[in-house]
């Protein structure tokens, strides 16, 4: 009964979808109250038949309701409780139901926190959401749905992917949806100001912590994706350049273009058309990635099953969507009108620059991901495009953006100085370059990569505190900085710690495949492996060799690892589970290779050391945190009180 | 004009999707459709003596499912070739592809047979005559001993409703 | 600044921007492209000598040796009408099997093998990298049109 009344469940949602979608947009274009205000409890009541769907489906997982395909396929009785819930959204299916319940969860968000917006506003926001929403329901219903049933029922599941069985993924896809999706709302402000012709400051300020909100929101998936792929792909790599990580880096790119141009647009009126664009940009790369992750179009290591139906409706769903608002975007752009002129040397300027640049990094990503599929389209062949790539053209590009990071915000608005800006960035700069140069001479190997990206955190870094010293010495005190304020520093700092981590870790790692027997040991950057093989081990739905590697510095023993070989009971699925010891400094990384003699215990083993690789994670931890904190700025709710005395105090995004 | 080249980009970029998708890399149109299915002679699986040939076959439509004892998505169209054995459209005869640690009697008397006769392919040379990538696949065979169509990866209920129903009818199976 | 001069400043940030990126992708392009060949186009002399690509197809029956110190495989790869021998040193995948679908990609050495920096097999039981399972199939086809 349970399933039969979550698919009941995403009917209704999909009625309600339909009607927060017509009837409010019908309502904005003619200026009837009546029907605009339809849009409100639309959405709400959209929301809550989503979440009644989820929570059949999770029940489903929960009691291990095997008649039901998609559990029969995601999940296995002895499959531990926390990722029986995890596996909910494990499948192709259910992950479909996540994307649609956050949507409504933002559409919910947005009719709640945006009385301070003309109604004929919200009208069109919300109407734009709910089409969205009507097209991901639409798709789970009719080539989906998690809810088919299985006769007869399986006598067990077939249990989830053991490589999904891990805590870094229970977090990382519903916290890279909330930023995927979390861009549907930019979009919808974009498009909600295209067909209202007002395009003006105040919509850059209603949409701007909307869009820090959902960047920061995917800045953390990403991140979490990544230690995910570190810690279970058993290969100590944390990014790959494989389509379905580019399909989340691309929205992420566009994004971080997005809320500078926003910055521009909000201060200064500036560059309007261009910040439309990039919001239609940012959304359309998220659909873009759900399409490319969905459809097959693209093999690559982690895609789901794949089924060209369901790429077809998709990409009809795509031609929709962006083609819809490219033409309307087309059609409106000339009565955009950009205001606030400002020299070649100013605010403006450098935020163009960056802008150009990110956009320019993400086309070589772009093109990289699709360039497998132009040339099998074109009957070229089949090749493949791999991180030598992306290293050789993302990073030198990078570079620039990484430079302009630490001048824009010391630049002034509309007109700054050159020679000011000289002399007060001139210490900075020659500390970043002696870093850039000494620093590397102090580890093994002096690197050109390093020296460029050690010159860059550490200009990063300076500006940063340039930026504090110089507001503190204009009689501010730290308590009476913005948020804003804080926020950009903070996750600009992320950056800088971020870039330092890449630095160390992707020029001085070590890794090394031995070959050991009980008690043979060997050395990697001054430590020692002892290995004193392995042991049976049950775990809940799996059986693994688990063994005990010694690791000793200077003849002093430290901890034990115990990496493990496991074999999944349901699947029959091998899979290298790694140990790691991790510290602020350096991770301590073991996997067991296969075993060569299983008799006398003789593995191939594999250790790395990974120098400062945590500093990745924490950079993205201090850009979510600034993202969040800018997005919690007080002018957002000033402009609340201004317009809107009541209510005010349940405001903020 | 400028304001049209976002258009005019993501629109030559779907045209490349949509050749894409069809372009489905599991979906390799097999090079025996409408040749004669390979001729083999195999040892049927839990019974040495008799042997298995598709010559045997001639005159009737049939269909062969390459499956292996450790094959899981095998498992998953198990319980519809089972369901298809007790309506019997159409004889099943499944091809027991690599099966090196011998388990296939097993697993047949634990679970159920559903099929008309299973050669044991041990070499998994017959598999490559017919040019199996993988388990499972299955093949329809005509009157004539013709190969009609292929399947890659397991049957669904609705795989075998649109795809083998209509290609069996068209054969008078 | 007028805006003519904006628009032209644009206008040329914009440009060298993709100047210099079309510059970047080129190259990166030339030298980091890896095309794919089934053995038998190997065979025939398709692929380059000095180049890295990668090969597909099954790892055949009872190929897999070691060396006495334990860390390089030696196998074959077959798209089951031509052969190719490979070296590779390192840990394999979880998912390498003999009688499984391989992808490795490498250049070939003088001595005809191929030097093998990275074997790739797929994160799912059943089903071999599409790019293996073309290699099989482009060899059935070979074989079909030498039967006729």
């Amino acid at each position: 009964m349970i399933p039969e009344l979550g698919h009941f469940a995403l009917i209704v949602a999909l009625l309600l979808a339909l009607t927060q979608a017509i009837l409010p947009l019908i309502g904005a274009q003619r200026g009837n109250l009546t029907l605009m205000a339809v849009a409100r409890p639309a959405a709400q009541g959209q929301f809550v038949f989503s979440l009644l769907a989820f929570g059949c489906l999770a029940y489903s997982f929960m009691v291990n309701d095997f008649s039901v395909e998609n559990v029969a396929s995601n999940s296995f009785s002895q499959l531990p409780e926390i990722y029986r819930l995890t596996a909910t959204w494990g499948s192709h299916e259910g992950s479909l139901l996540l994307w649609v319940l956050i949507l409504g969860f933002w559409t919910t968000a947005v009719s709640v926190f945006s009385r301070h917006l003309p109604e004929d506003m919200v009208a069109r926001v919300l109407g734009v959401m709910g089409l969205i929403s009507v097209g991901f329901l639409a798709f789970l219903l009719t080539t989906s749905n998690p809810f088919d049933r299985l006769i007869p029922a399986a006598v067990d599941g077939r249990d989830m992917n053991p490589l999904l069985q891990d805590w870094g993924m229970i977090i990382h896809p519903p916290m890279l949806y909330m930023g995927y999706v979390g861009f549907a709302v930019a979009f919808a402000f974009a498009i909600a100001a295209l067909l209202s012709g007002r395009l003006d400051a105040a919509w850059a300020r209603w949409s701007r912590p909307w869009t820090t909100v959902a960047w920061a929101f995917l800045t953390l998936g990403i991140a979490l994706g990544s230690w995910w792929a570190y810690r279970e792909l058993g290969w100590g790599g944390w990014w790959f350049w494989d389509p379905t990580e580019n399909a989340s880096f691309m929205p992420w790119i566009a994004g971080t273009a997005l809320i500078h141009s926003l910055a521009v647009t909000e201060k200064r009126g500036a560059f309007k058309a261009w910040t439309v664009l990039l919001a239609l940009t940012a959304f359309s790369l998220s659909l873009l990635g759900t399409f490319l992750v969905r459809s097959g179009v693209l093999s690559s290591v982690h895609a789901f099953a794949t089924d060209p139906a369901r790429g077809a409706f998709i990409l009809g769903f795509l031609v929709l969507v962006i083609g819809g608002s490219l033409v309307l975007y087309a059609w409106r752009a000339p009565k955009m009108l950009s205001g606030g002129g400002f020299t070649w040397f100013s605010r403006e300027a450098l935020l163009l620059g960056n802008n150009v640049v990110l956009l320019a990094a993400l086309g070589s990503v772009l093109l990289g991901t699709l360039y497998p599929l132009l040339i099998d389209a074109l009957g070229m062949g089949k090749i493949s495009v791999g991180p030598p790539y992306f290293n050789a053209v993302f990073v030198p590009l990078m570079a620039p953006a990484l430079f302009l990071m630490g001048v824009g915000p010391l630049a002034r608005w509309k007109e700054a100085s050159l020679p000011d800006m000289v002399s007060r960035l001139k210490w900075a700069l020659a500390i970043s370059v002696a870093t850039g140069i000494l620093l590397p001479l102090t580890l093994d190997g002096f690197k050109p990569w390093a020296v460029f990206g050690f010159a860059m955190a550490t200009w990063i870094f300076l500006t940063v505190v340039i930026g504090f010293r110089e507001r503190l010495k204009n009689g501010a005190r730290l308590s009476s900085l913005t948020r804003s304020f804080w926020g950009m520093q903070l996750a600009h700092l992320g950056m800088a710690v971020g870039v330092a981590g890449i630095t160390v870790v992707a020029n001085y790692q070590v890794e090394r495949d031995v070959r050991m027997n009980i008690g043979d040991h060997t050395e990697l950057a001054g430590y020692t492996f002892t290995f004193r093989g392995t042991t049976e081990h049950q775990g809940p739905n799996y059986r693994a060799a688990r063994g005990t590697v010694e690791v000793s510095k200077n003849g002093k023993k430290l901890y034990e690892l115990h990496p493990e070989k496991r074999i999944y009971n349901a699947s029959g699925m091998p899979m290298t589970e790694a140990s790691i010891q991790p510290a602020l400094f350096d991770d301590i990384y073991v996997a067991l290779g296969e075993p060569l003699d299983e008799a006398a215990q003789t593995w191939a083993v594999r250790v790395f050391h990974k120098p400062f690789i945590n500093w990745l994670w924490i950079g993205a931890l201090f850009m979510v945190i600034g993202g969040f904190l800018a997005a919690s700025d007080r002018r957002y709710r000033i402009a609340v009180k201004a317009t809107a005395p009541t209510g005010a105090a349940t405001q903020g995004a | 004009m400028k304001r049209w080249i976002p258009l005019i980009v993501f629109l030559v970029l779907v045209g490349f999707f949509a050749k894409g998708l069809f372009l489905n890399p599991r979906e390799v149109p097999s090079p025996f459709i409408g040749k004669s299915a390979p001729a083999f002679t195999l040892p049927v699986v839990g019974d040495a003596n008799t042997s298995f040939s598709p010559a045997d076959m001639k005159g009737k439509v049939w269909v062969m499912n390459v499956w292996a004892p450790w094959c899981v998505s095998c498992r998953q169209e198990h319980g519809l070739l089972m369901a298809l054995a007790q309506s019997q459209p159409v004889p099943i005869v499944g091809l027991n592809w690599k099966d090196k640690d011998r388990e296939a009697a097993q697993l047949l008397s634990d679970q159920g047979s559903p099929y008309f006769a299973v050669p044991d392919d041990l070499s998994g040379k017959v598999g490559i005559d017919y040019g199996v990538t993988g388990t499972p696949e299955t093949y329809v065979i005509d009157k004539g001993g013709i190969v009609r169509m292929k399947h890659v990866g397991p049957i669904s209920p609705d795989i075998w409703k649109e795809k083998f129903e209509p290609k069996l009818k068209e054969l008078g199976a | 600044m007028k805006s003519r001069h904006k628009k032209l400043l644009v206008i040329f940030l914009g440009l060298t921007g993709l100047g210099i990126a079309a510059a970047l992708i080129l190259n990166a392009f030339q030298s980091n492209l890896v095309f794919f060949y089934s053995p038998t186009e190997v065979s025939e002399g398709k692929a380059p000598s000095d180049r890295a690509f990668r090969i597909g197809g099954l790892v055949e029956d009872g190929s897999v040796k070691r060396d006495p110190d334990g860390l390089t495989v030696r196998f074959v790869v077959t798209d089951t009408a031509k052969s190719m021998p490979v070296i590779y040193k390192g840990i394999l995948p979880d998912l390498f099997k003999e009688g499984k679908g391989v992808v490795a990609e490498g250049k070939i050495g003088a001595d005809g093998m191929f030097n093998s920096t990275q074997v790739l097999a797929k994160h799912d039981e059943n089903y071999m990298p599409p790019e293996a399972a073309q290699a099989l199939e482009q060899a059935a086809k070979a074989q079909q049109s030498l039967v006729q």
